[in-house]
């Protein structure tokens, strides 16, 4: 195992470029679930308002590794993190650091829509509500708007702000969802499969709008398929078993790979 | 989706560090903490209550566990009881005489009948009981040791405070000088009080047993047990098992939730109403009660049953259909095997439901005054908890410890047939 | 009586008997098929000796269990058509059940002073057509088991499909077991409205609902009953909502924070020491609480108010309602539970996700979904607060007050109920019939109560899944 995590750091350090623009760095991220490891000795750099992907077959870490980023792990009483997750150079895992604060800062968007049992405008309100971000509710009300708009969803949604979210359809919830986590303006945002339980036009709209999100928030996002990952990241990280294998720009992990197995698993030979 | 310009308003960046947001979030943080420890008191105030419960009933009912007994020598004169009809002699004299030689230096009669106040009023019966059952006693002078009377029991368990001044206590101070002499001789014995689990009711405290009251829900859970059980499995497996989806399973789901949750006073009056009134039925008889108790422990077994073979994999079923058995065959060989732990621990844990339940056996009359355990199942009884509420009623004194002894009787048979339900369920179930 | 017990049980004995000798005789009978024919026989030998047993025992059984259960009330109307008409003339049913319960008291031989003659004669009959009934019971019996012994047999034959027959029994029985539920909530409806009619006879309706004065104990002339006024039950409706009240006021906070604590802040060893420690509160027996309530409680009220000089009643709403809330605290405290529990964990994560705290992911999106649940746990609560009746018939009071001031004594349906028929079994007054209309209102209420919880916990059940 060990001589893999070497052979997996040399690679991420010989191949790749150091990223000048880091917003989130992980060094020696280790991660355990009770006495079982799930990671391995991480070291990955998430570049500022660019989206990354992190890809490999299921069970390999990659959403292990995504909820360390927001200490989403922290929920899970058997998990335990070692190693050193900076935001912005700060330590996400210095016990003066604010868990509230930080995952205010890196939002989150999960495989399966999970609107809250409330209306539309109120699911996107929750955020700002909680942290105090609206004085007053003209400001309430121009973040829920905003945050809609941004998530592409006002348009189709405006009439019905005070309906529950829940009755929308499965990609309009997904929107919803990252309305909700846009609404607290964080600068990261992580997405846990976003298109996993949904159909391909629906999937298509996330895709678009994960490009235009990129603009203005850094993005990480997890996937199944190899396809979204190049359609829509810059760059894109390949896990396997707990280990990250290869990082690189997304065009070169998906043409000419080091790895072999992150080539064998970009041509589809296993995963 | 492309009039939305993603450039035209860069999120405005939230200031986390300002002194507004830190005070926010340590107000929020507060809020966290409160609810926390709303948590903890909420279960805190639960666990206390539960402990002042029984702290209470302990420090009330331990002193029931123990009887106070005084020893005295009695002459059994051939003149007052024949050998040949023991059941008929003149035991109160026999007893007066025995008090007399308790304490030969007193000859005021006032004196007298105080001292005979110590011990129990039972004590003839006592006497007669154990002549009756040694005839060769006839004759002989024995020596007898019987209950001391309550206020007695309670001065030497130091319920009673000697140093009271003497209006405020029960006893005044020349019935205790008396009780110390006995005392001083050595006399008074304090002993584990069998008679609390082997006698029955009595009018006298100390003499006051759960034997009735014990057979009597024995009785009555027998008979409960006879008929929710099978009728219970019957229904489970219909219902489980062959029932078509239509309005009438549905109406019997329904009424089988309902009953689960009628008042059980309600099943009192049904009792008192139907087996009592139109079936004639005696009244008081365990027979009532446990008919009573089938048809609310019904639903309870039902649903166990249901849910145990509902637990059984599908896997097990079509195995067994697929090499030719019958539907039937299916139930009684494999799944109601594979399921009988489950109902065997649902219906122990209802039974003990049952074992507890006051209210209706009150209705048909099973809080009758008994003073010697029932024969049979048609017969006048009392059962635990009904015995536990008369007690509670009596004004006597002692009958509070007791009372709280007979709680702790009851519990102690409820949380062995729990155990033995979880035992059971440990033991014998699979996990699929 | 003695006797009578003893042919009983003899003659179940026998039918035990007699369906293991039809089992023995029907497998031997179905041996002998397979040995005769060999592979064309349908049936197995033990599915032969099944069904005989099934078909002597049952029926038997069956026939028996509703003779003696009908028994008493044939003979009685018959010895009360052969009552002299001397004695039945112009007799009111009153009059008429006073005599049946002497006839009964002199059959029995519990005689205190010597009986008219009528009655003794009465009494006479009485045992003598109860001994006739008895012995045409066993004979009755022991005939139909014979006959289904020669039906079974004749009918079995190598061909005949005895499984299909014994599981067609089989089926009928369990059908009868599904339908005995029915049936004990329509024997509930039918006796209860049956008694409740008679009491709405004596009493109108409009007084028992909306009459403020409840005073069954008097003694009332028969000719007096509709102008007393005394069976007002307004009182002692608000009585048992006030004590219920109380009950929930203390329950809903400690078991709904309870139950929060447990699924979202305490950590699986504490819930497993927790859970148990509830489970008891909810095991113990309702008698047990009424004792806690009178011996400690109660006492410990009225010194708390004594300390404050204020005169609390010795059997206070307060009391009886406080002890009654710890009772319902275990019930509302593992519905909340399984409610919130019910909520799906990515809620809980999308809440967490946000940067809420667990407090407000707690109050602001857990709670709100889990409340159907939570809703239908404190209505099913409230059923059983209303008719809980150990706790107040020991802790509460007995007279009516119309009052909410929770330190003065009211009284229940519950209490009033049992106090009404306790020792008396004359149907025939309104005292104890009013017993039945309290009973059938409150079957009523709680049955709206549980419909309605039981409704709302399925559908919420139901969203989740």
């Amino acid at each position: 195992m060990n001589q893999m995590t070497e052979i997996a750091l040399e690679h991420a350090i010989t191949n790749v470029a150091p990223q000048v623009n880091a917003k989130m760095r992980g060094r020696d991220v280790n991660v355990f679930y009770g006495a079982k490891q799930a990671l391995f000795d991480v070291n990955l750099d998430i570049g500022e308002r660019q989206v990354t992907s992190l890809i490999g077959p299921s069970g390999c870490g990659k959403s292990t590794f995504l909820r360390c980023l927001n200490r989403m792990n922290d929920t899970i009483d058997i998990a335990r993190m070692v190693g050193d997750i900076t935001l912005d150079g700060q330590d996400i895992y210095d016990p003066k650091i604010d868990v509230v604060e930080l995952r205010a800062r890196v939002g989150m968007v999960f495989q399966k829509p999970n609107p809250f049992p409330k209306s539309i405008f109120e699911n996107v309100a929750y955020g700002p509500k909680i942290h105090g971000l609206a004085s007053n509710k003209t400001d309430l009300e121009e973040i829920v708007v905003t945050s809609l708009k941004k998530a592409s969803l006002f348009d189709e949604v405006k009439d019905r702000l005070h309906e529950p979210g829940t009755g929308l359809s499965g990609g309009q919830q997904q929107r919803l969802c990252i309305a909700r986590a846009i609404a607290v303006s964080p600068e990261v945002i992580l997405m846990d499969e976003p298109c996993s339980a949904l159909d391909p036009i629906a999937t298509a709209k996330i895709e678009e709008l994960i490009d235009e999100l990129r603009a203005n928030f850094t993005i990480v996002i997890v996937t199944h398929s190899m396809q979204q990952a190049a359609r829509v990241s810059q760059r894109t990280a390949f896990f396997h078993l707990g280990i990250l294998v290869e990082e690189g720009a997304t065009e070169q992990i998906f043409t000419a790979p080091s790895d072999k197995r992150t080539q064998d698993y970009v041509t589809g030979r296993f995963g | 989706m492309t009039d939305i310009s993603n450039n035209q308003t860069p999120p405005a960046a939230v200031d986390w560090a300002s002194g507004k947001a830190k005070a926010l979030r340590k107000k929020r943080y507060a809020a966290d903490r409160r609810l926390r420890y709303y948590g903890i008191a909420a279960i805190s105030t639960a666990v206390l209550l539960l402990g002042i419960l029984i702290g209470s009933l302990v420090s009330t009912g331990y002193l029931a566990f123990v009887q106070t007994h005084v020893t005295m020598e009695v002459a059994i004169d051939p003149e007052q009881v024949s050998a040949d009809d023991p059941a008929s002699g003149n035991y109160r004299a026999i007893v007066s005489d025995g008090v007399q030689r308790l304490f030969p230096d007193v000859e005021d009669g006032g004196a007298l009948r105080a001292a005979a106040g110590i011990i129990t009023n039972g004590a003839q019966v006592i006497l007669r009981n154990r002549v009756i059952a040694d005839r060769s006693l006839v004759g002989q002078t024995i020596r007898l040791q019987v209950p001391v009377s309550d206020p007695y029991d309670q001065l030497y368990k130091d319920v009673i405070d000697r140093d009271l001044p003497e209006n405020r206590r029960r006893l005044n101070d020349s019935q205790i000088a008396l009780f110390e002499t006995l005392e001083d001789r050595g006399l008074i014995e304090a002993k584990a009080n069998w008679g609390l689990i082997f006698s029955s009711d009595s009018r006298f405290p100390e003499l006051a047993g759960l034997a009735g009251a014990i057979v009597g829900s024995f009785y009555a859970l027998l008979v409960c047990f006879a008929i929710s059980f099978p009728i219970g499995i019957a229904a489970a497996i219909y219902l489980e098992e062959f029932a078509p989806k239509n309005r009438w399973t549905d109406l019997i789901e329904v009424n089988i939730n309902n009953l689960a949750a009628v008042p059980s006073i309600v099943f009192g009056l049904l009792g008192l109403a139907v087996f009592i009134q139109l079936f004639g039925l005696p009244r008081s008889a365990p027979l009532v009660g446990g008919l009573v108790l089938a048809l609310m422990t019904l639903p309870t077994i039902i649903i166990v049953t249901r849910n145990s073979l509902k637990a059984v994999p599908p896997s097990i079923r079509e195995a067994a259909l697929g090499i030719g058995a019958s539907r039937h065959e299916v139930i009684l060989h494999h799944l109601l095997p594979l399921a009988i732990p489950g109902i065997l621990t649902g219906t122990i844990i209802g039974l003990a439901q049952a074992l507890g339940e006051t209210a209706p056996l009150l209705l048909i009359g099973m809080n009758a005054f008994l003073t010697s355990p029932p024969g049979g199942i048609m017969e006048p009884a009392t059962a635990l908890p009904t015995q536990i509420f008369i007690w509670a009623d009596s004004p006597e004194r002692g009958f509070v410890s007791r009372t709280s002894a007979a709680i702790l009787v009851l519990l102690g048979f409820l949380i062995t047939m729990n155990a033995i339900a979880i035992y059971l369920r440990s033991r014998l179930e699979r996990r699929w | 009586m003695n006797w009578q017990g003893a042919v009983t049980g003899y003659l179940f004995l026998s039918i035990i008997l007699f369906s293991l000798a039809a089992f023995y005789v029907g497998r031997s009978a179905g041996a002998r098929f397979v040995a005769a024919e060999g592979a064309s026989v349908h049936s197995r030998p033990i599915y032969h000796g099944a069904f005989a047993a099934i078909w002597v025992g049952l029926p038997t059984l069956l026939l028996v269990v509703l003779w003696l259960l009908f028994q008493d009330a044939v003979v009685r109307a018959l010895v009360v058509a052969s009552l002299p008409s001397s004695l039945t003339e112009g007799a009111s049913p009153a009059q008429i059940s006073l005599f049946v319960s002497e006839i009964r008291n002199v059959a029995a031989g519990r005689i205190f002073s010597e009986p008219r003659p009528e009655i003794a004669a009465a009494a006479e009959r009485y045992a003598s057509w109860t001994v006739i009934a008895n012995w045409a019971m066993v004979v009755v019996a022991l005939c139909a088991m014979a006959l289904a012994l020669y039906l079974a047999r004749s009918r079995s034959a190598p061909r005949y499909r005895a499984r299909q027959s014994f599981e067609r029994a089989l089926d009928v029985i369990m059908i009868g077991s599904a339908g005995l539920a029915i049936l004990v909530t329509l024997g509930i409806i039918v006796s209860l409205t049956y008694e409740a009619i008679q009491f709405f006879m004596l009493v109108p309706p409009a007084e028992f609902f909306f009459g403020l004065n409840w005073e069954p104990q008097i003694p009332i002339r028969a000719d007096q009953i509709a102008g007393t006024g005394a069976f007002g039950a307004v009182p002692v409706f608000t009585g048992t909502l006030l004590i219920a009240t109380i009950a929930l006021i203390f329950a809903i906070p400690i078991g709904l924070m309870s139950a929060i604590y447990l699924v979202e802040f305490a950590n699986p060893r504490i819930r497993g020491v927790i859970k148990p420690i509830l489970e008891i509160l909810a095991g113990v027996p309702t008698v047990v609480y009424g004792f806690f309530a009178v011996l400690t409680v109660a006492p410990a009220i009225r010194q708390a108010g004594s300390l404050f000089g204020i005169a609390i009643s010795p059997n206070s709403a307060l009391a009886a309602g406080a002890v009654m809330g710890i009772m319902i605290i275990p019930f509302i405290s593992s519905l909340s539970d399984d409610a919130l529990k019910a909520v799906p964990q990515s809620m809980r994560d999308g809440s967490l996700a946000m940067g809420a705290t667990r407090s407000e992911t707690v109050t602001k999106v857990l709670i709100p979904a889990a409340l159907p649940g939570i809703m239908g746990g404190i209505l099913l609560a409230a059923s059983r607060a209303i008719g809980e009746t150990m706790i107040v018939v020991m802790a509460a009071g007995l007279t009516a007050n119309l009052t909410a001031n929770p330190l003065d004594g009211v009284t229940t349906v519950t209490v009033q109920i049992v106090t009404l028929l306790i020792g008396d079994t004359a149907f025939d007054n309104p005292k104890t019939l009013s017993a039945f209309a309290l009973g059938l209102v409150l079957f009523i209420v709680t049955l709206c109560l549980n419909v309605l919880a039981l409704r709302i916990v399925q559908r919420y059940r139901e969203r989740y899944e």
